[in-house]
């Protein structure tokens, strides 16, 4: 307990002296008005926006070193070649892994979800295999797995969610058998906010020598990730929740992991030696990318690394926090407002229902304000069904944002008020 | 445009006292209508007297929009033949799809308050939800649910 008071109050000392509208200011989509109000984007978990370095990355790309990569010997193939390697070894100094043999660049968590299921499930789970993952998990941590079960006959395992929407406690290890083959998990939930305890839930898995996958678009835009000290066996995020652009992400794998592992999508790039009687495997991480890459996408996910890394996903983790911290005291005022999702770690999400007033409304009428909120089941019906709602409001945060943007949504749902009464 | 324009008093009514929101026991065809993106969701219920629609009456959860659509539809449509609601649901579907400011608001009567909803593109399909449930429901009886995404 003192440990994480202590923990808060150096992330209250940090959060004191972070200047949101400092940082705003780097993002030109955010200087708009919408409906004669002044912008209020608070949809920062459907995606985040791209700050102007990232933009003048991926179009100077194009403007200086378009050309295909591991391919020419010419001038620009070569910087364009540096450049895209470049961005990989961004990605995996943010995340810490060891090399960039472990850093896969793919469409984003979607695929790279996909990718774990189809390259190492496919291969070696049989039927009745079980694999676990969570009532809290996005449509993109629990289709895949289906997908695959459909394949192999293996099946899938539920761990379920308290009503603060947190995970069951002790549910993980009692839902551990001698047949369980994976764990799939999310870092941080997209509906709920929630942080889980990945750590203790990967100590869990591995005493079973079961490996684990973190669905990690969620939580990459607001803490620092060490991938090494969570100690997780795979990772997947998005580009474009992390202000970078859509279309490209990363796929973390531990490197004996990846190596053992059968390509899934074949193509160029992803070869070595291509005959019609046996064709030859390129080298990891290149193995798992077949076809011309996303070069501006990693180029400019690269860039939003930097761009992370200059203020500092410590300061951003700590002012969060507090941003969070009093968006929930303020919407607890507001009359019949209910949140959903109220974990003791949480980061960036506050969903909500307002009685008699379905979200879809609510979205409709605080867009007027120029709020930008996202309504609806989140690519997470299972949460929804979970809490017997049918949709919920969801304001999501970035370090962009500030506490008057908070004032600005607990106003409109004040005008959702007046609609409907 | 103004949001009294989209929240008129009748579909505000509506959504807070929707007509004929119940279940008919010995419906002759029921329905569900599902819109996945915002989780609407309605079961229609309909009662045939030879060619007429002599009952019509829904049961469900969704937004303003599309609870006082479907309240408003099972208020017109009851007593009407099924050619007559499917002619109906033409000129419903003209309102809410086709830019034809100058279009004959006349015939539809009440229901033409669900006008502006052409001005909110995301929100076209909460208000046709009900409409396609009941076009699909008199046009195929077997049918799986109607999803409108």
């Amino acid at each position: 307990m003192s440990a994480r008071h202590d923990r808060l109050r150096k992330l209250a000392a940090v959060a004191a002296g972070f200047d949101a509208l400092r940082w705003r200011r780097d993002f030109p989509v955010l200087w708009q008005r919408v409906h004669g109000k002044p912008l209020v984007y608070l949809d920062n978990a459907a995606t985040s926006q791209k700050p102007q370095v990232v933009i003048d990355a991926i179009s100077g790309y194009y403007r200086k070193l378009n050309s295909n990569v591991h391919r020419g010997v010419h001038h620009l193939s070569e910087l364009a070649t540096e450049a895209f390697e470049g961005a990989r070894e961004k990605a995996r100094h943010f995340i810490h892994a060891a090399t960039v043999r472990e850093i896969v660049f793919v469409r984003g968590a979607t695929e790279a979800i996909n990718l774990v299921a189809q390259s190492y499930g496919r291969s070696r789970f049989k039927a009745g295999d079980e694999i676990i993952l969570s009532e809290m998990e996005h449509h993109s941590n629990i289709v895949p797995w289906q997908l695959l079960c459909e394949q192999t006959g293996a099946v899938l395992r539920v761990i379920p969610i308290t009503d603060a929407g947190e995970l069951e406690p002790g549910a993980c290890e009692k839902l551990f058998t001698s047949r369980t083959r994976f764990l799939a998990l999310a870092h941080v939930s997209n509906a709920l906010g929630t942080i889980n305890p990945v750590k203790d839930m990967i100590a869990c898995a591995h005493e079973h020598n079961v490996p684990v996958l973190l669905d990690g678009a969620q939580a990459v835009p607001h803490l620092p990730v060490d991938v090494h000290e969570l100690g997780c066996d795979f990772y997947a995020f998005s580009g474009h929740k992390m202000f970078g652009p859509t279309g490209i992400g990363v796929l973390y794998g531990r490197e004996a992991l990846l190596q053992d592992m059968p390509p899934w999508q074949g193509g160029g790039d992803m070869i070595r030696v291509v005959r019609f009687d046996k064709t030859f495997y390129n080298d990891l991480p290149y193995k798992f990318e077949a076809g011309t890459p996303d070069i501006a996408g990693a180029i400019g996910l690269g860039a939003a690394v930097d761009y992370l890394e200059h203020i500092g996903m410590p300061a951003i983790e700590a002012y969060e926090r507090q941003l969070l911290a009093y968006g929930t005291e303020q919407l607890q005022r507001v009359k019949g407002l209910k949140l959903v999702g109220t974990a003791r770690e949480k980061a960036g999400v506050l969903s909500f229902s307002v009685d008699g007033i379905h979200p879809h409304d609510l979205g409709t009428i605080v867009d007027r304000e120029g709020v930008a909120i996202r309504t609806g089941h989140h690519c997470a019906m299972p949460v929804m069904e979970r809490f017997h709602v049918p949709a919920t409001a969801r304001a999501s945060l970035a370090f962009y944002n500030t506490r008057e943007d908070l004032d600005a949504l607990v106003r409109a749902v004040g005008k959702a008020h007046q609609v409907f009464l | 445009m103004d949001l009294k324009d989209l929240y008129q008093d009748v579909i505000v009514d509506h959504n807070r006292s929707p007509r004929n929101f119940r279940r008919i026991a010995d419906a002759s065809r029921t329905l569900e209508g599902f819109n996945p993106l915002c989780g609407d969701k309605l079961t229609l219920y309909l009662k045939l007297d030879g060619d007429r629609i002599s009952d019509l009456s829904f049961e469900g959860s969704g937004c303003a929009i599309s609870v006082a659509s479907a309240s408003l539809m099972t208020e017109r449509v009851k007593g009407k033949t099924v050619r007559e609601a499917e002619h109906l649901f033409d000129r419903m579907h003209d309102l809410l799809t086709r830019d034809n400011v100058n279009a004959d608001l006349e015939p539809l009567g009440k229901l033409a308050v669900l006008s502006g909803v052409r001005e909110y593109p995301s929100r076209v399909k909460c208000a046709t939800l009900c409409w396609h449930t009941l076009k699909n429901v008199l046009e195929h009886p077997g049918n799986p649910p109607v999803s409108t995404e």
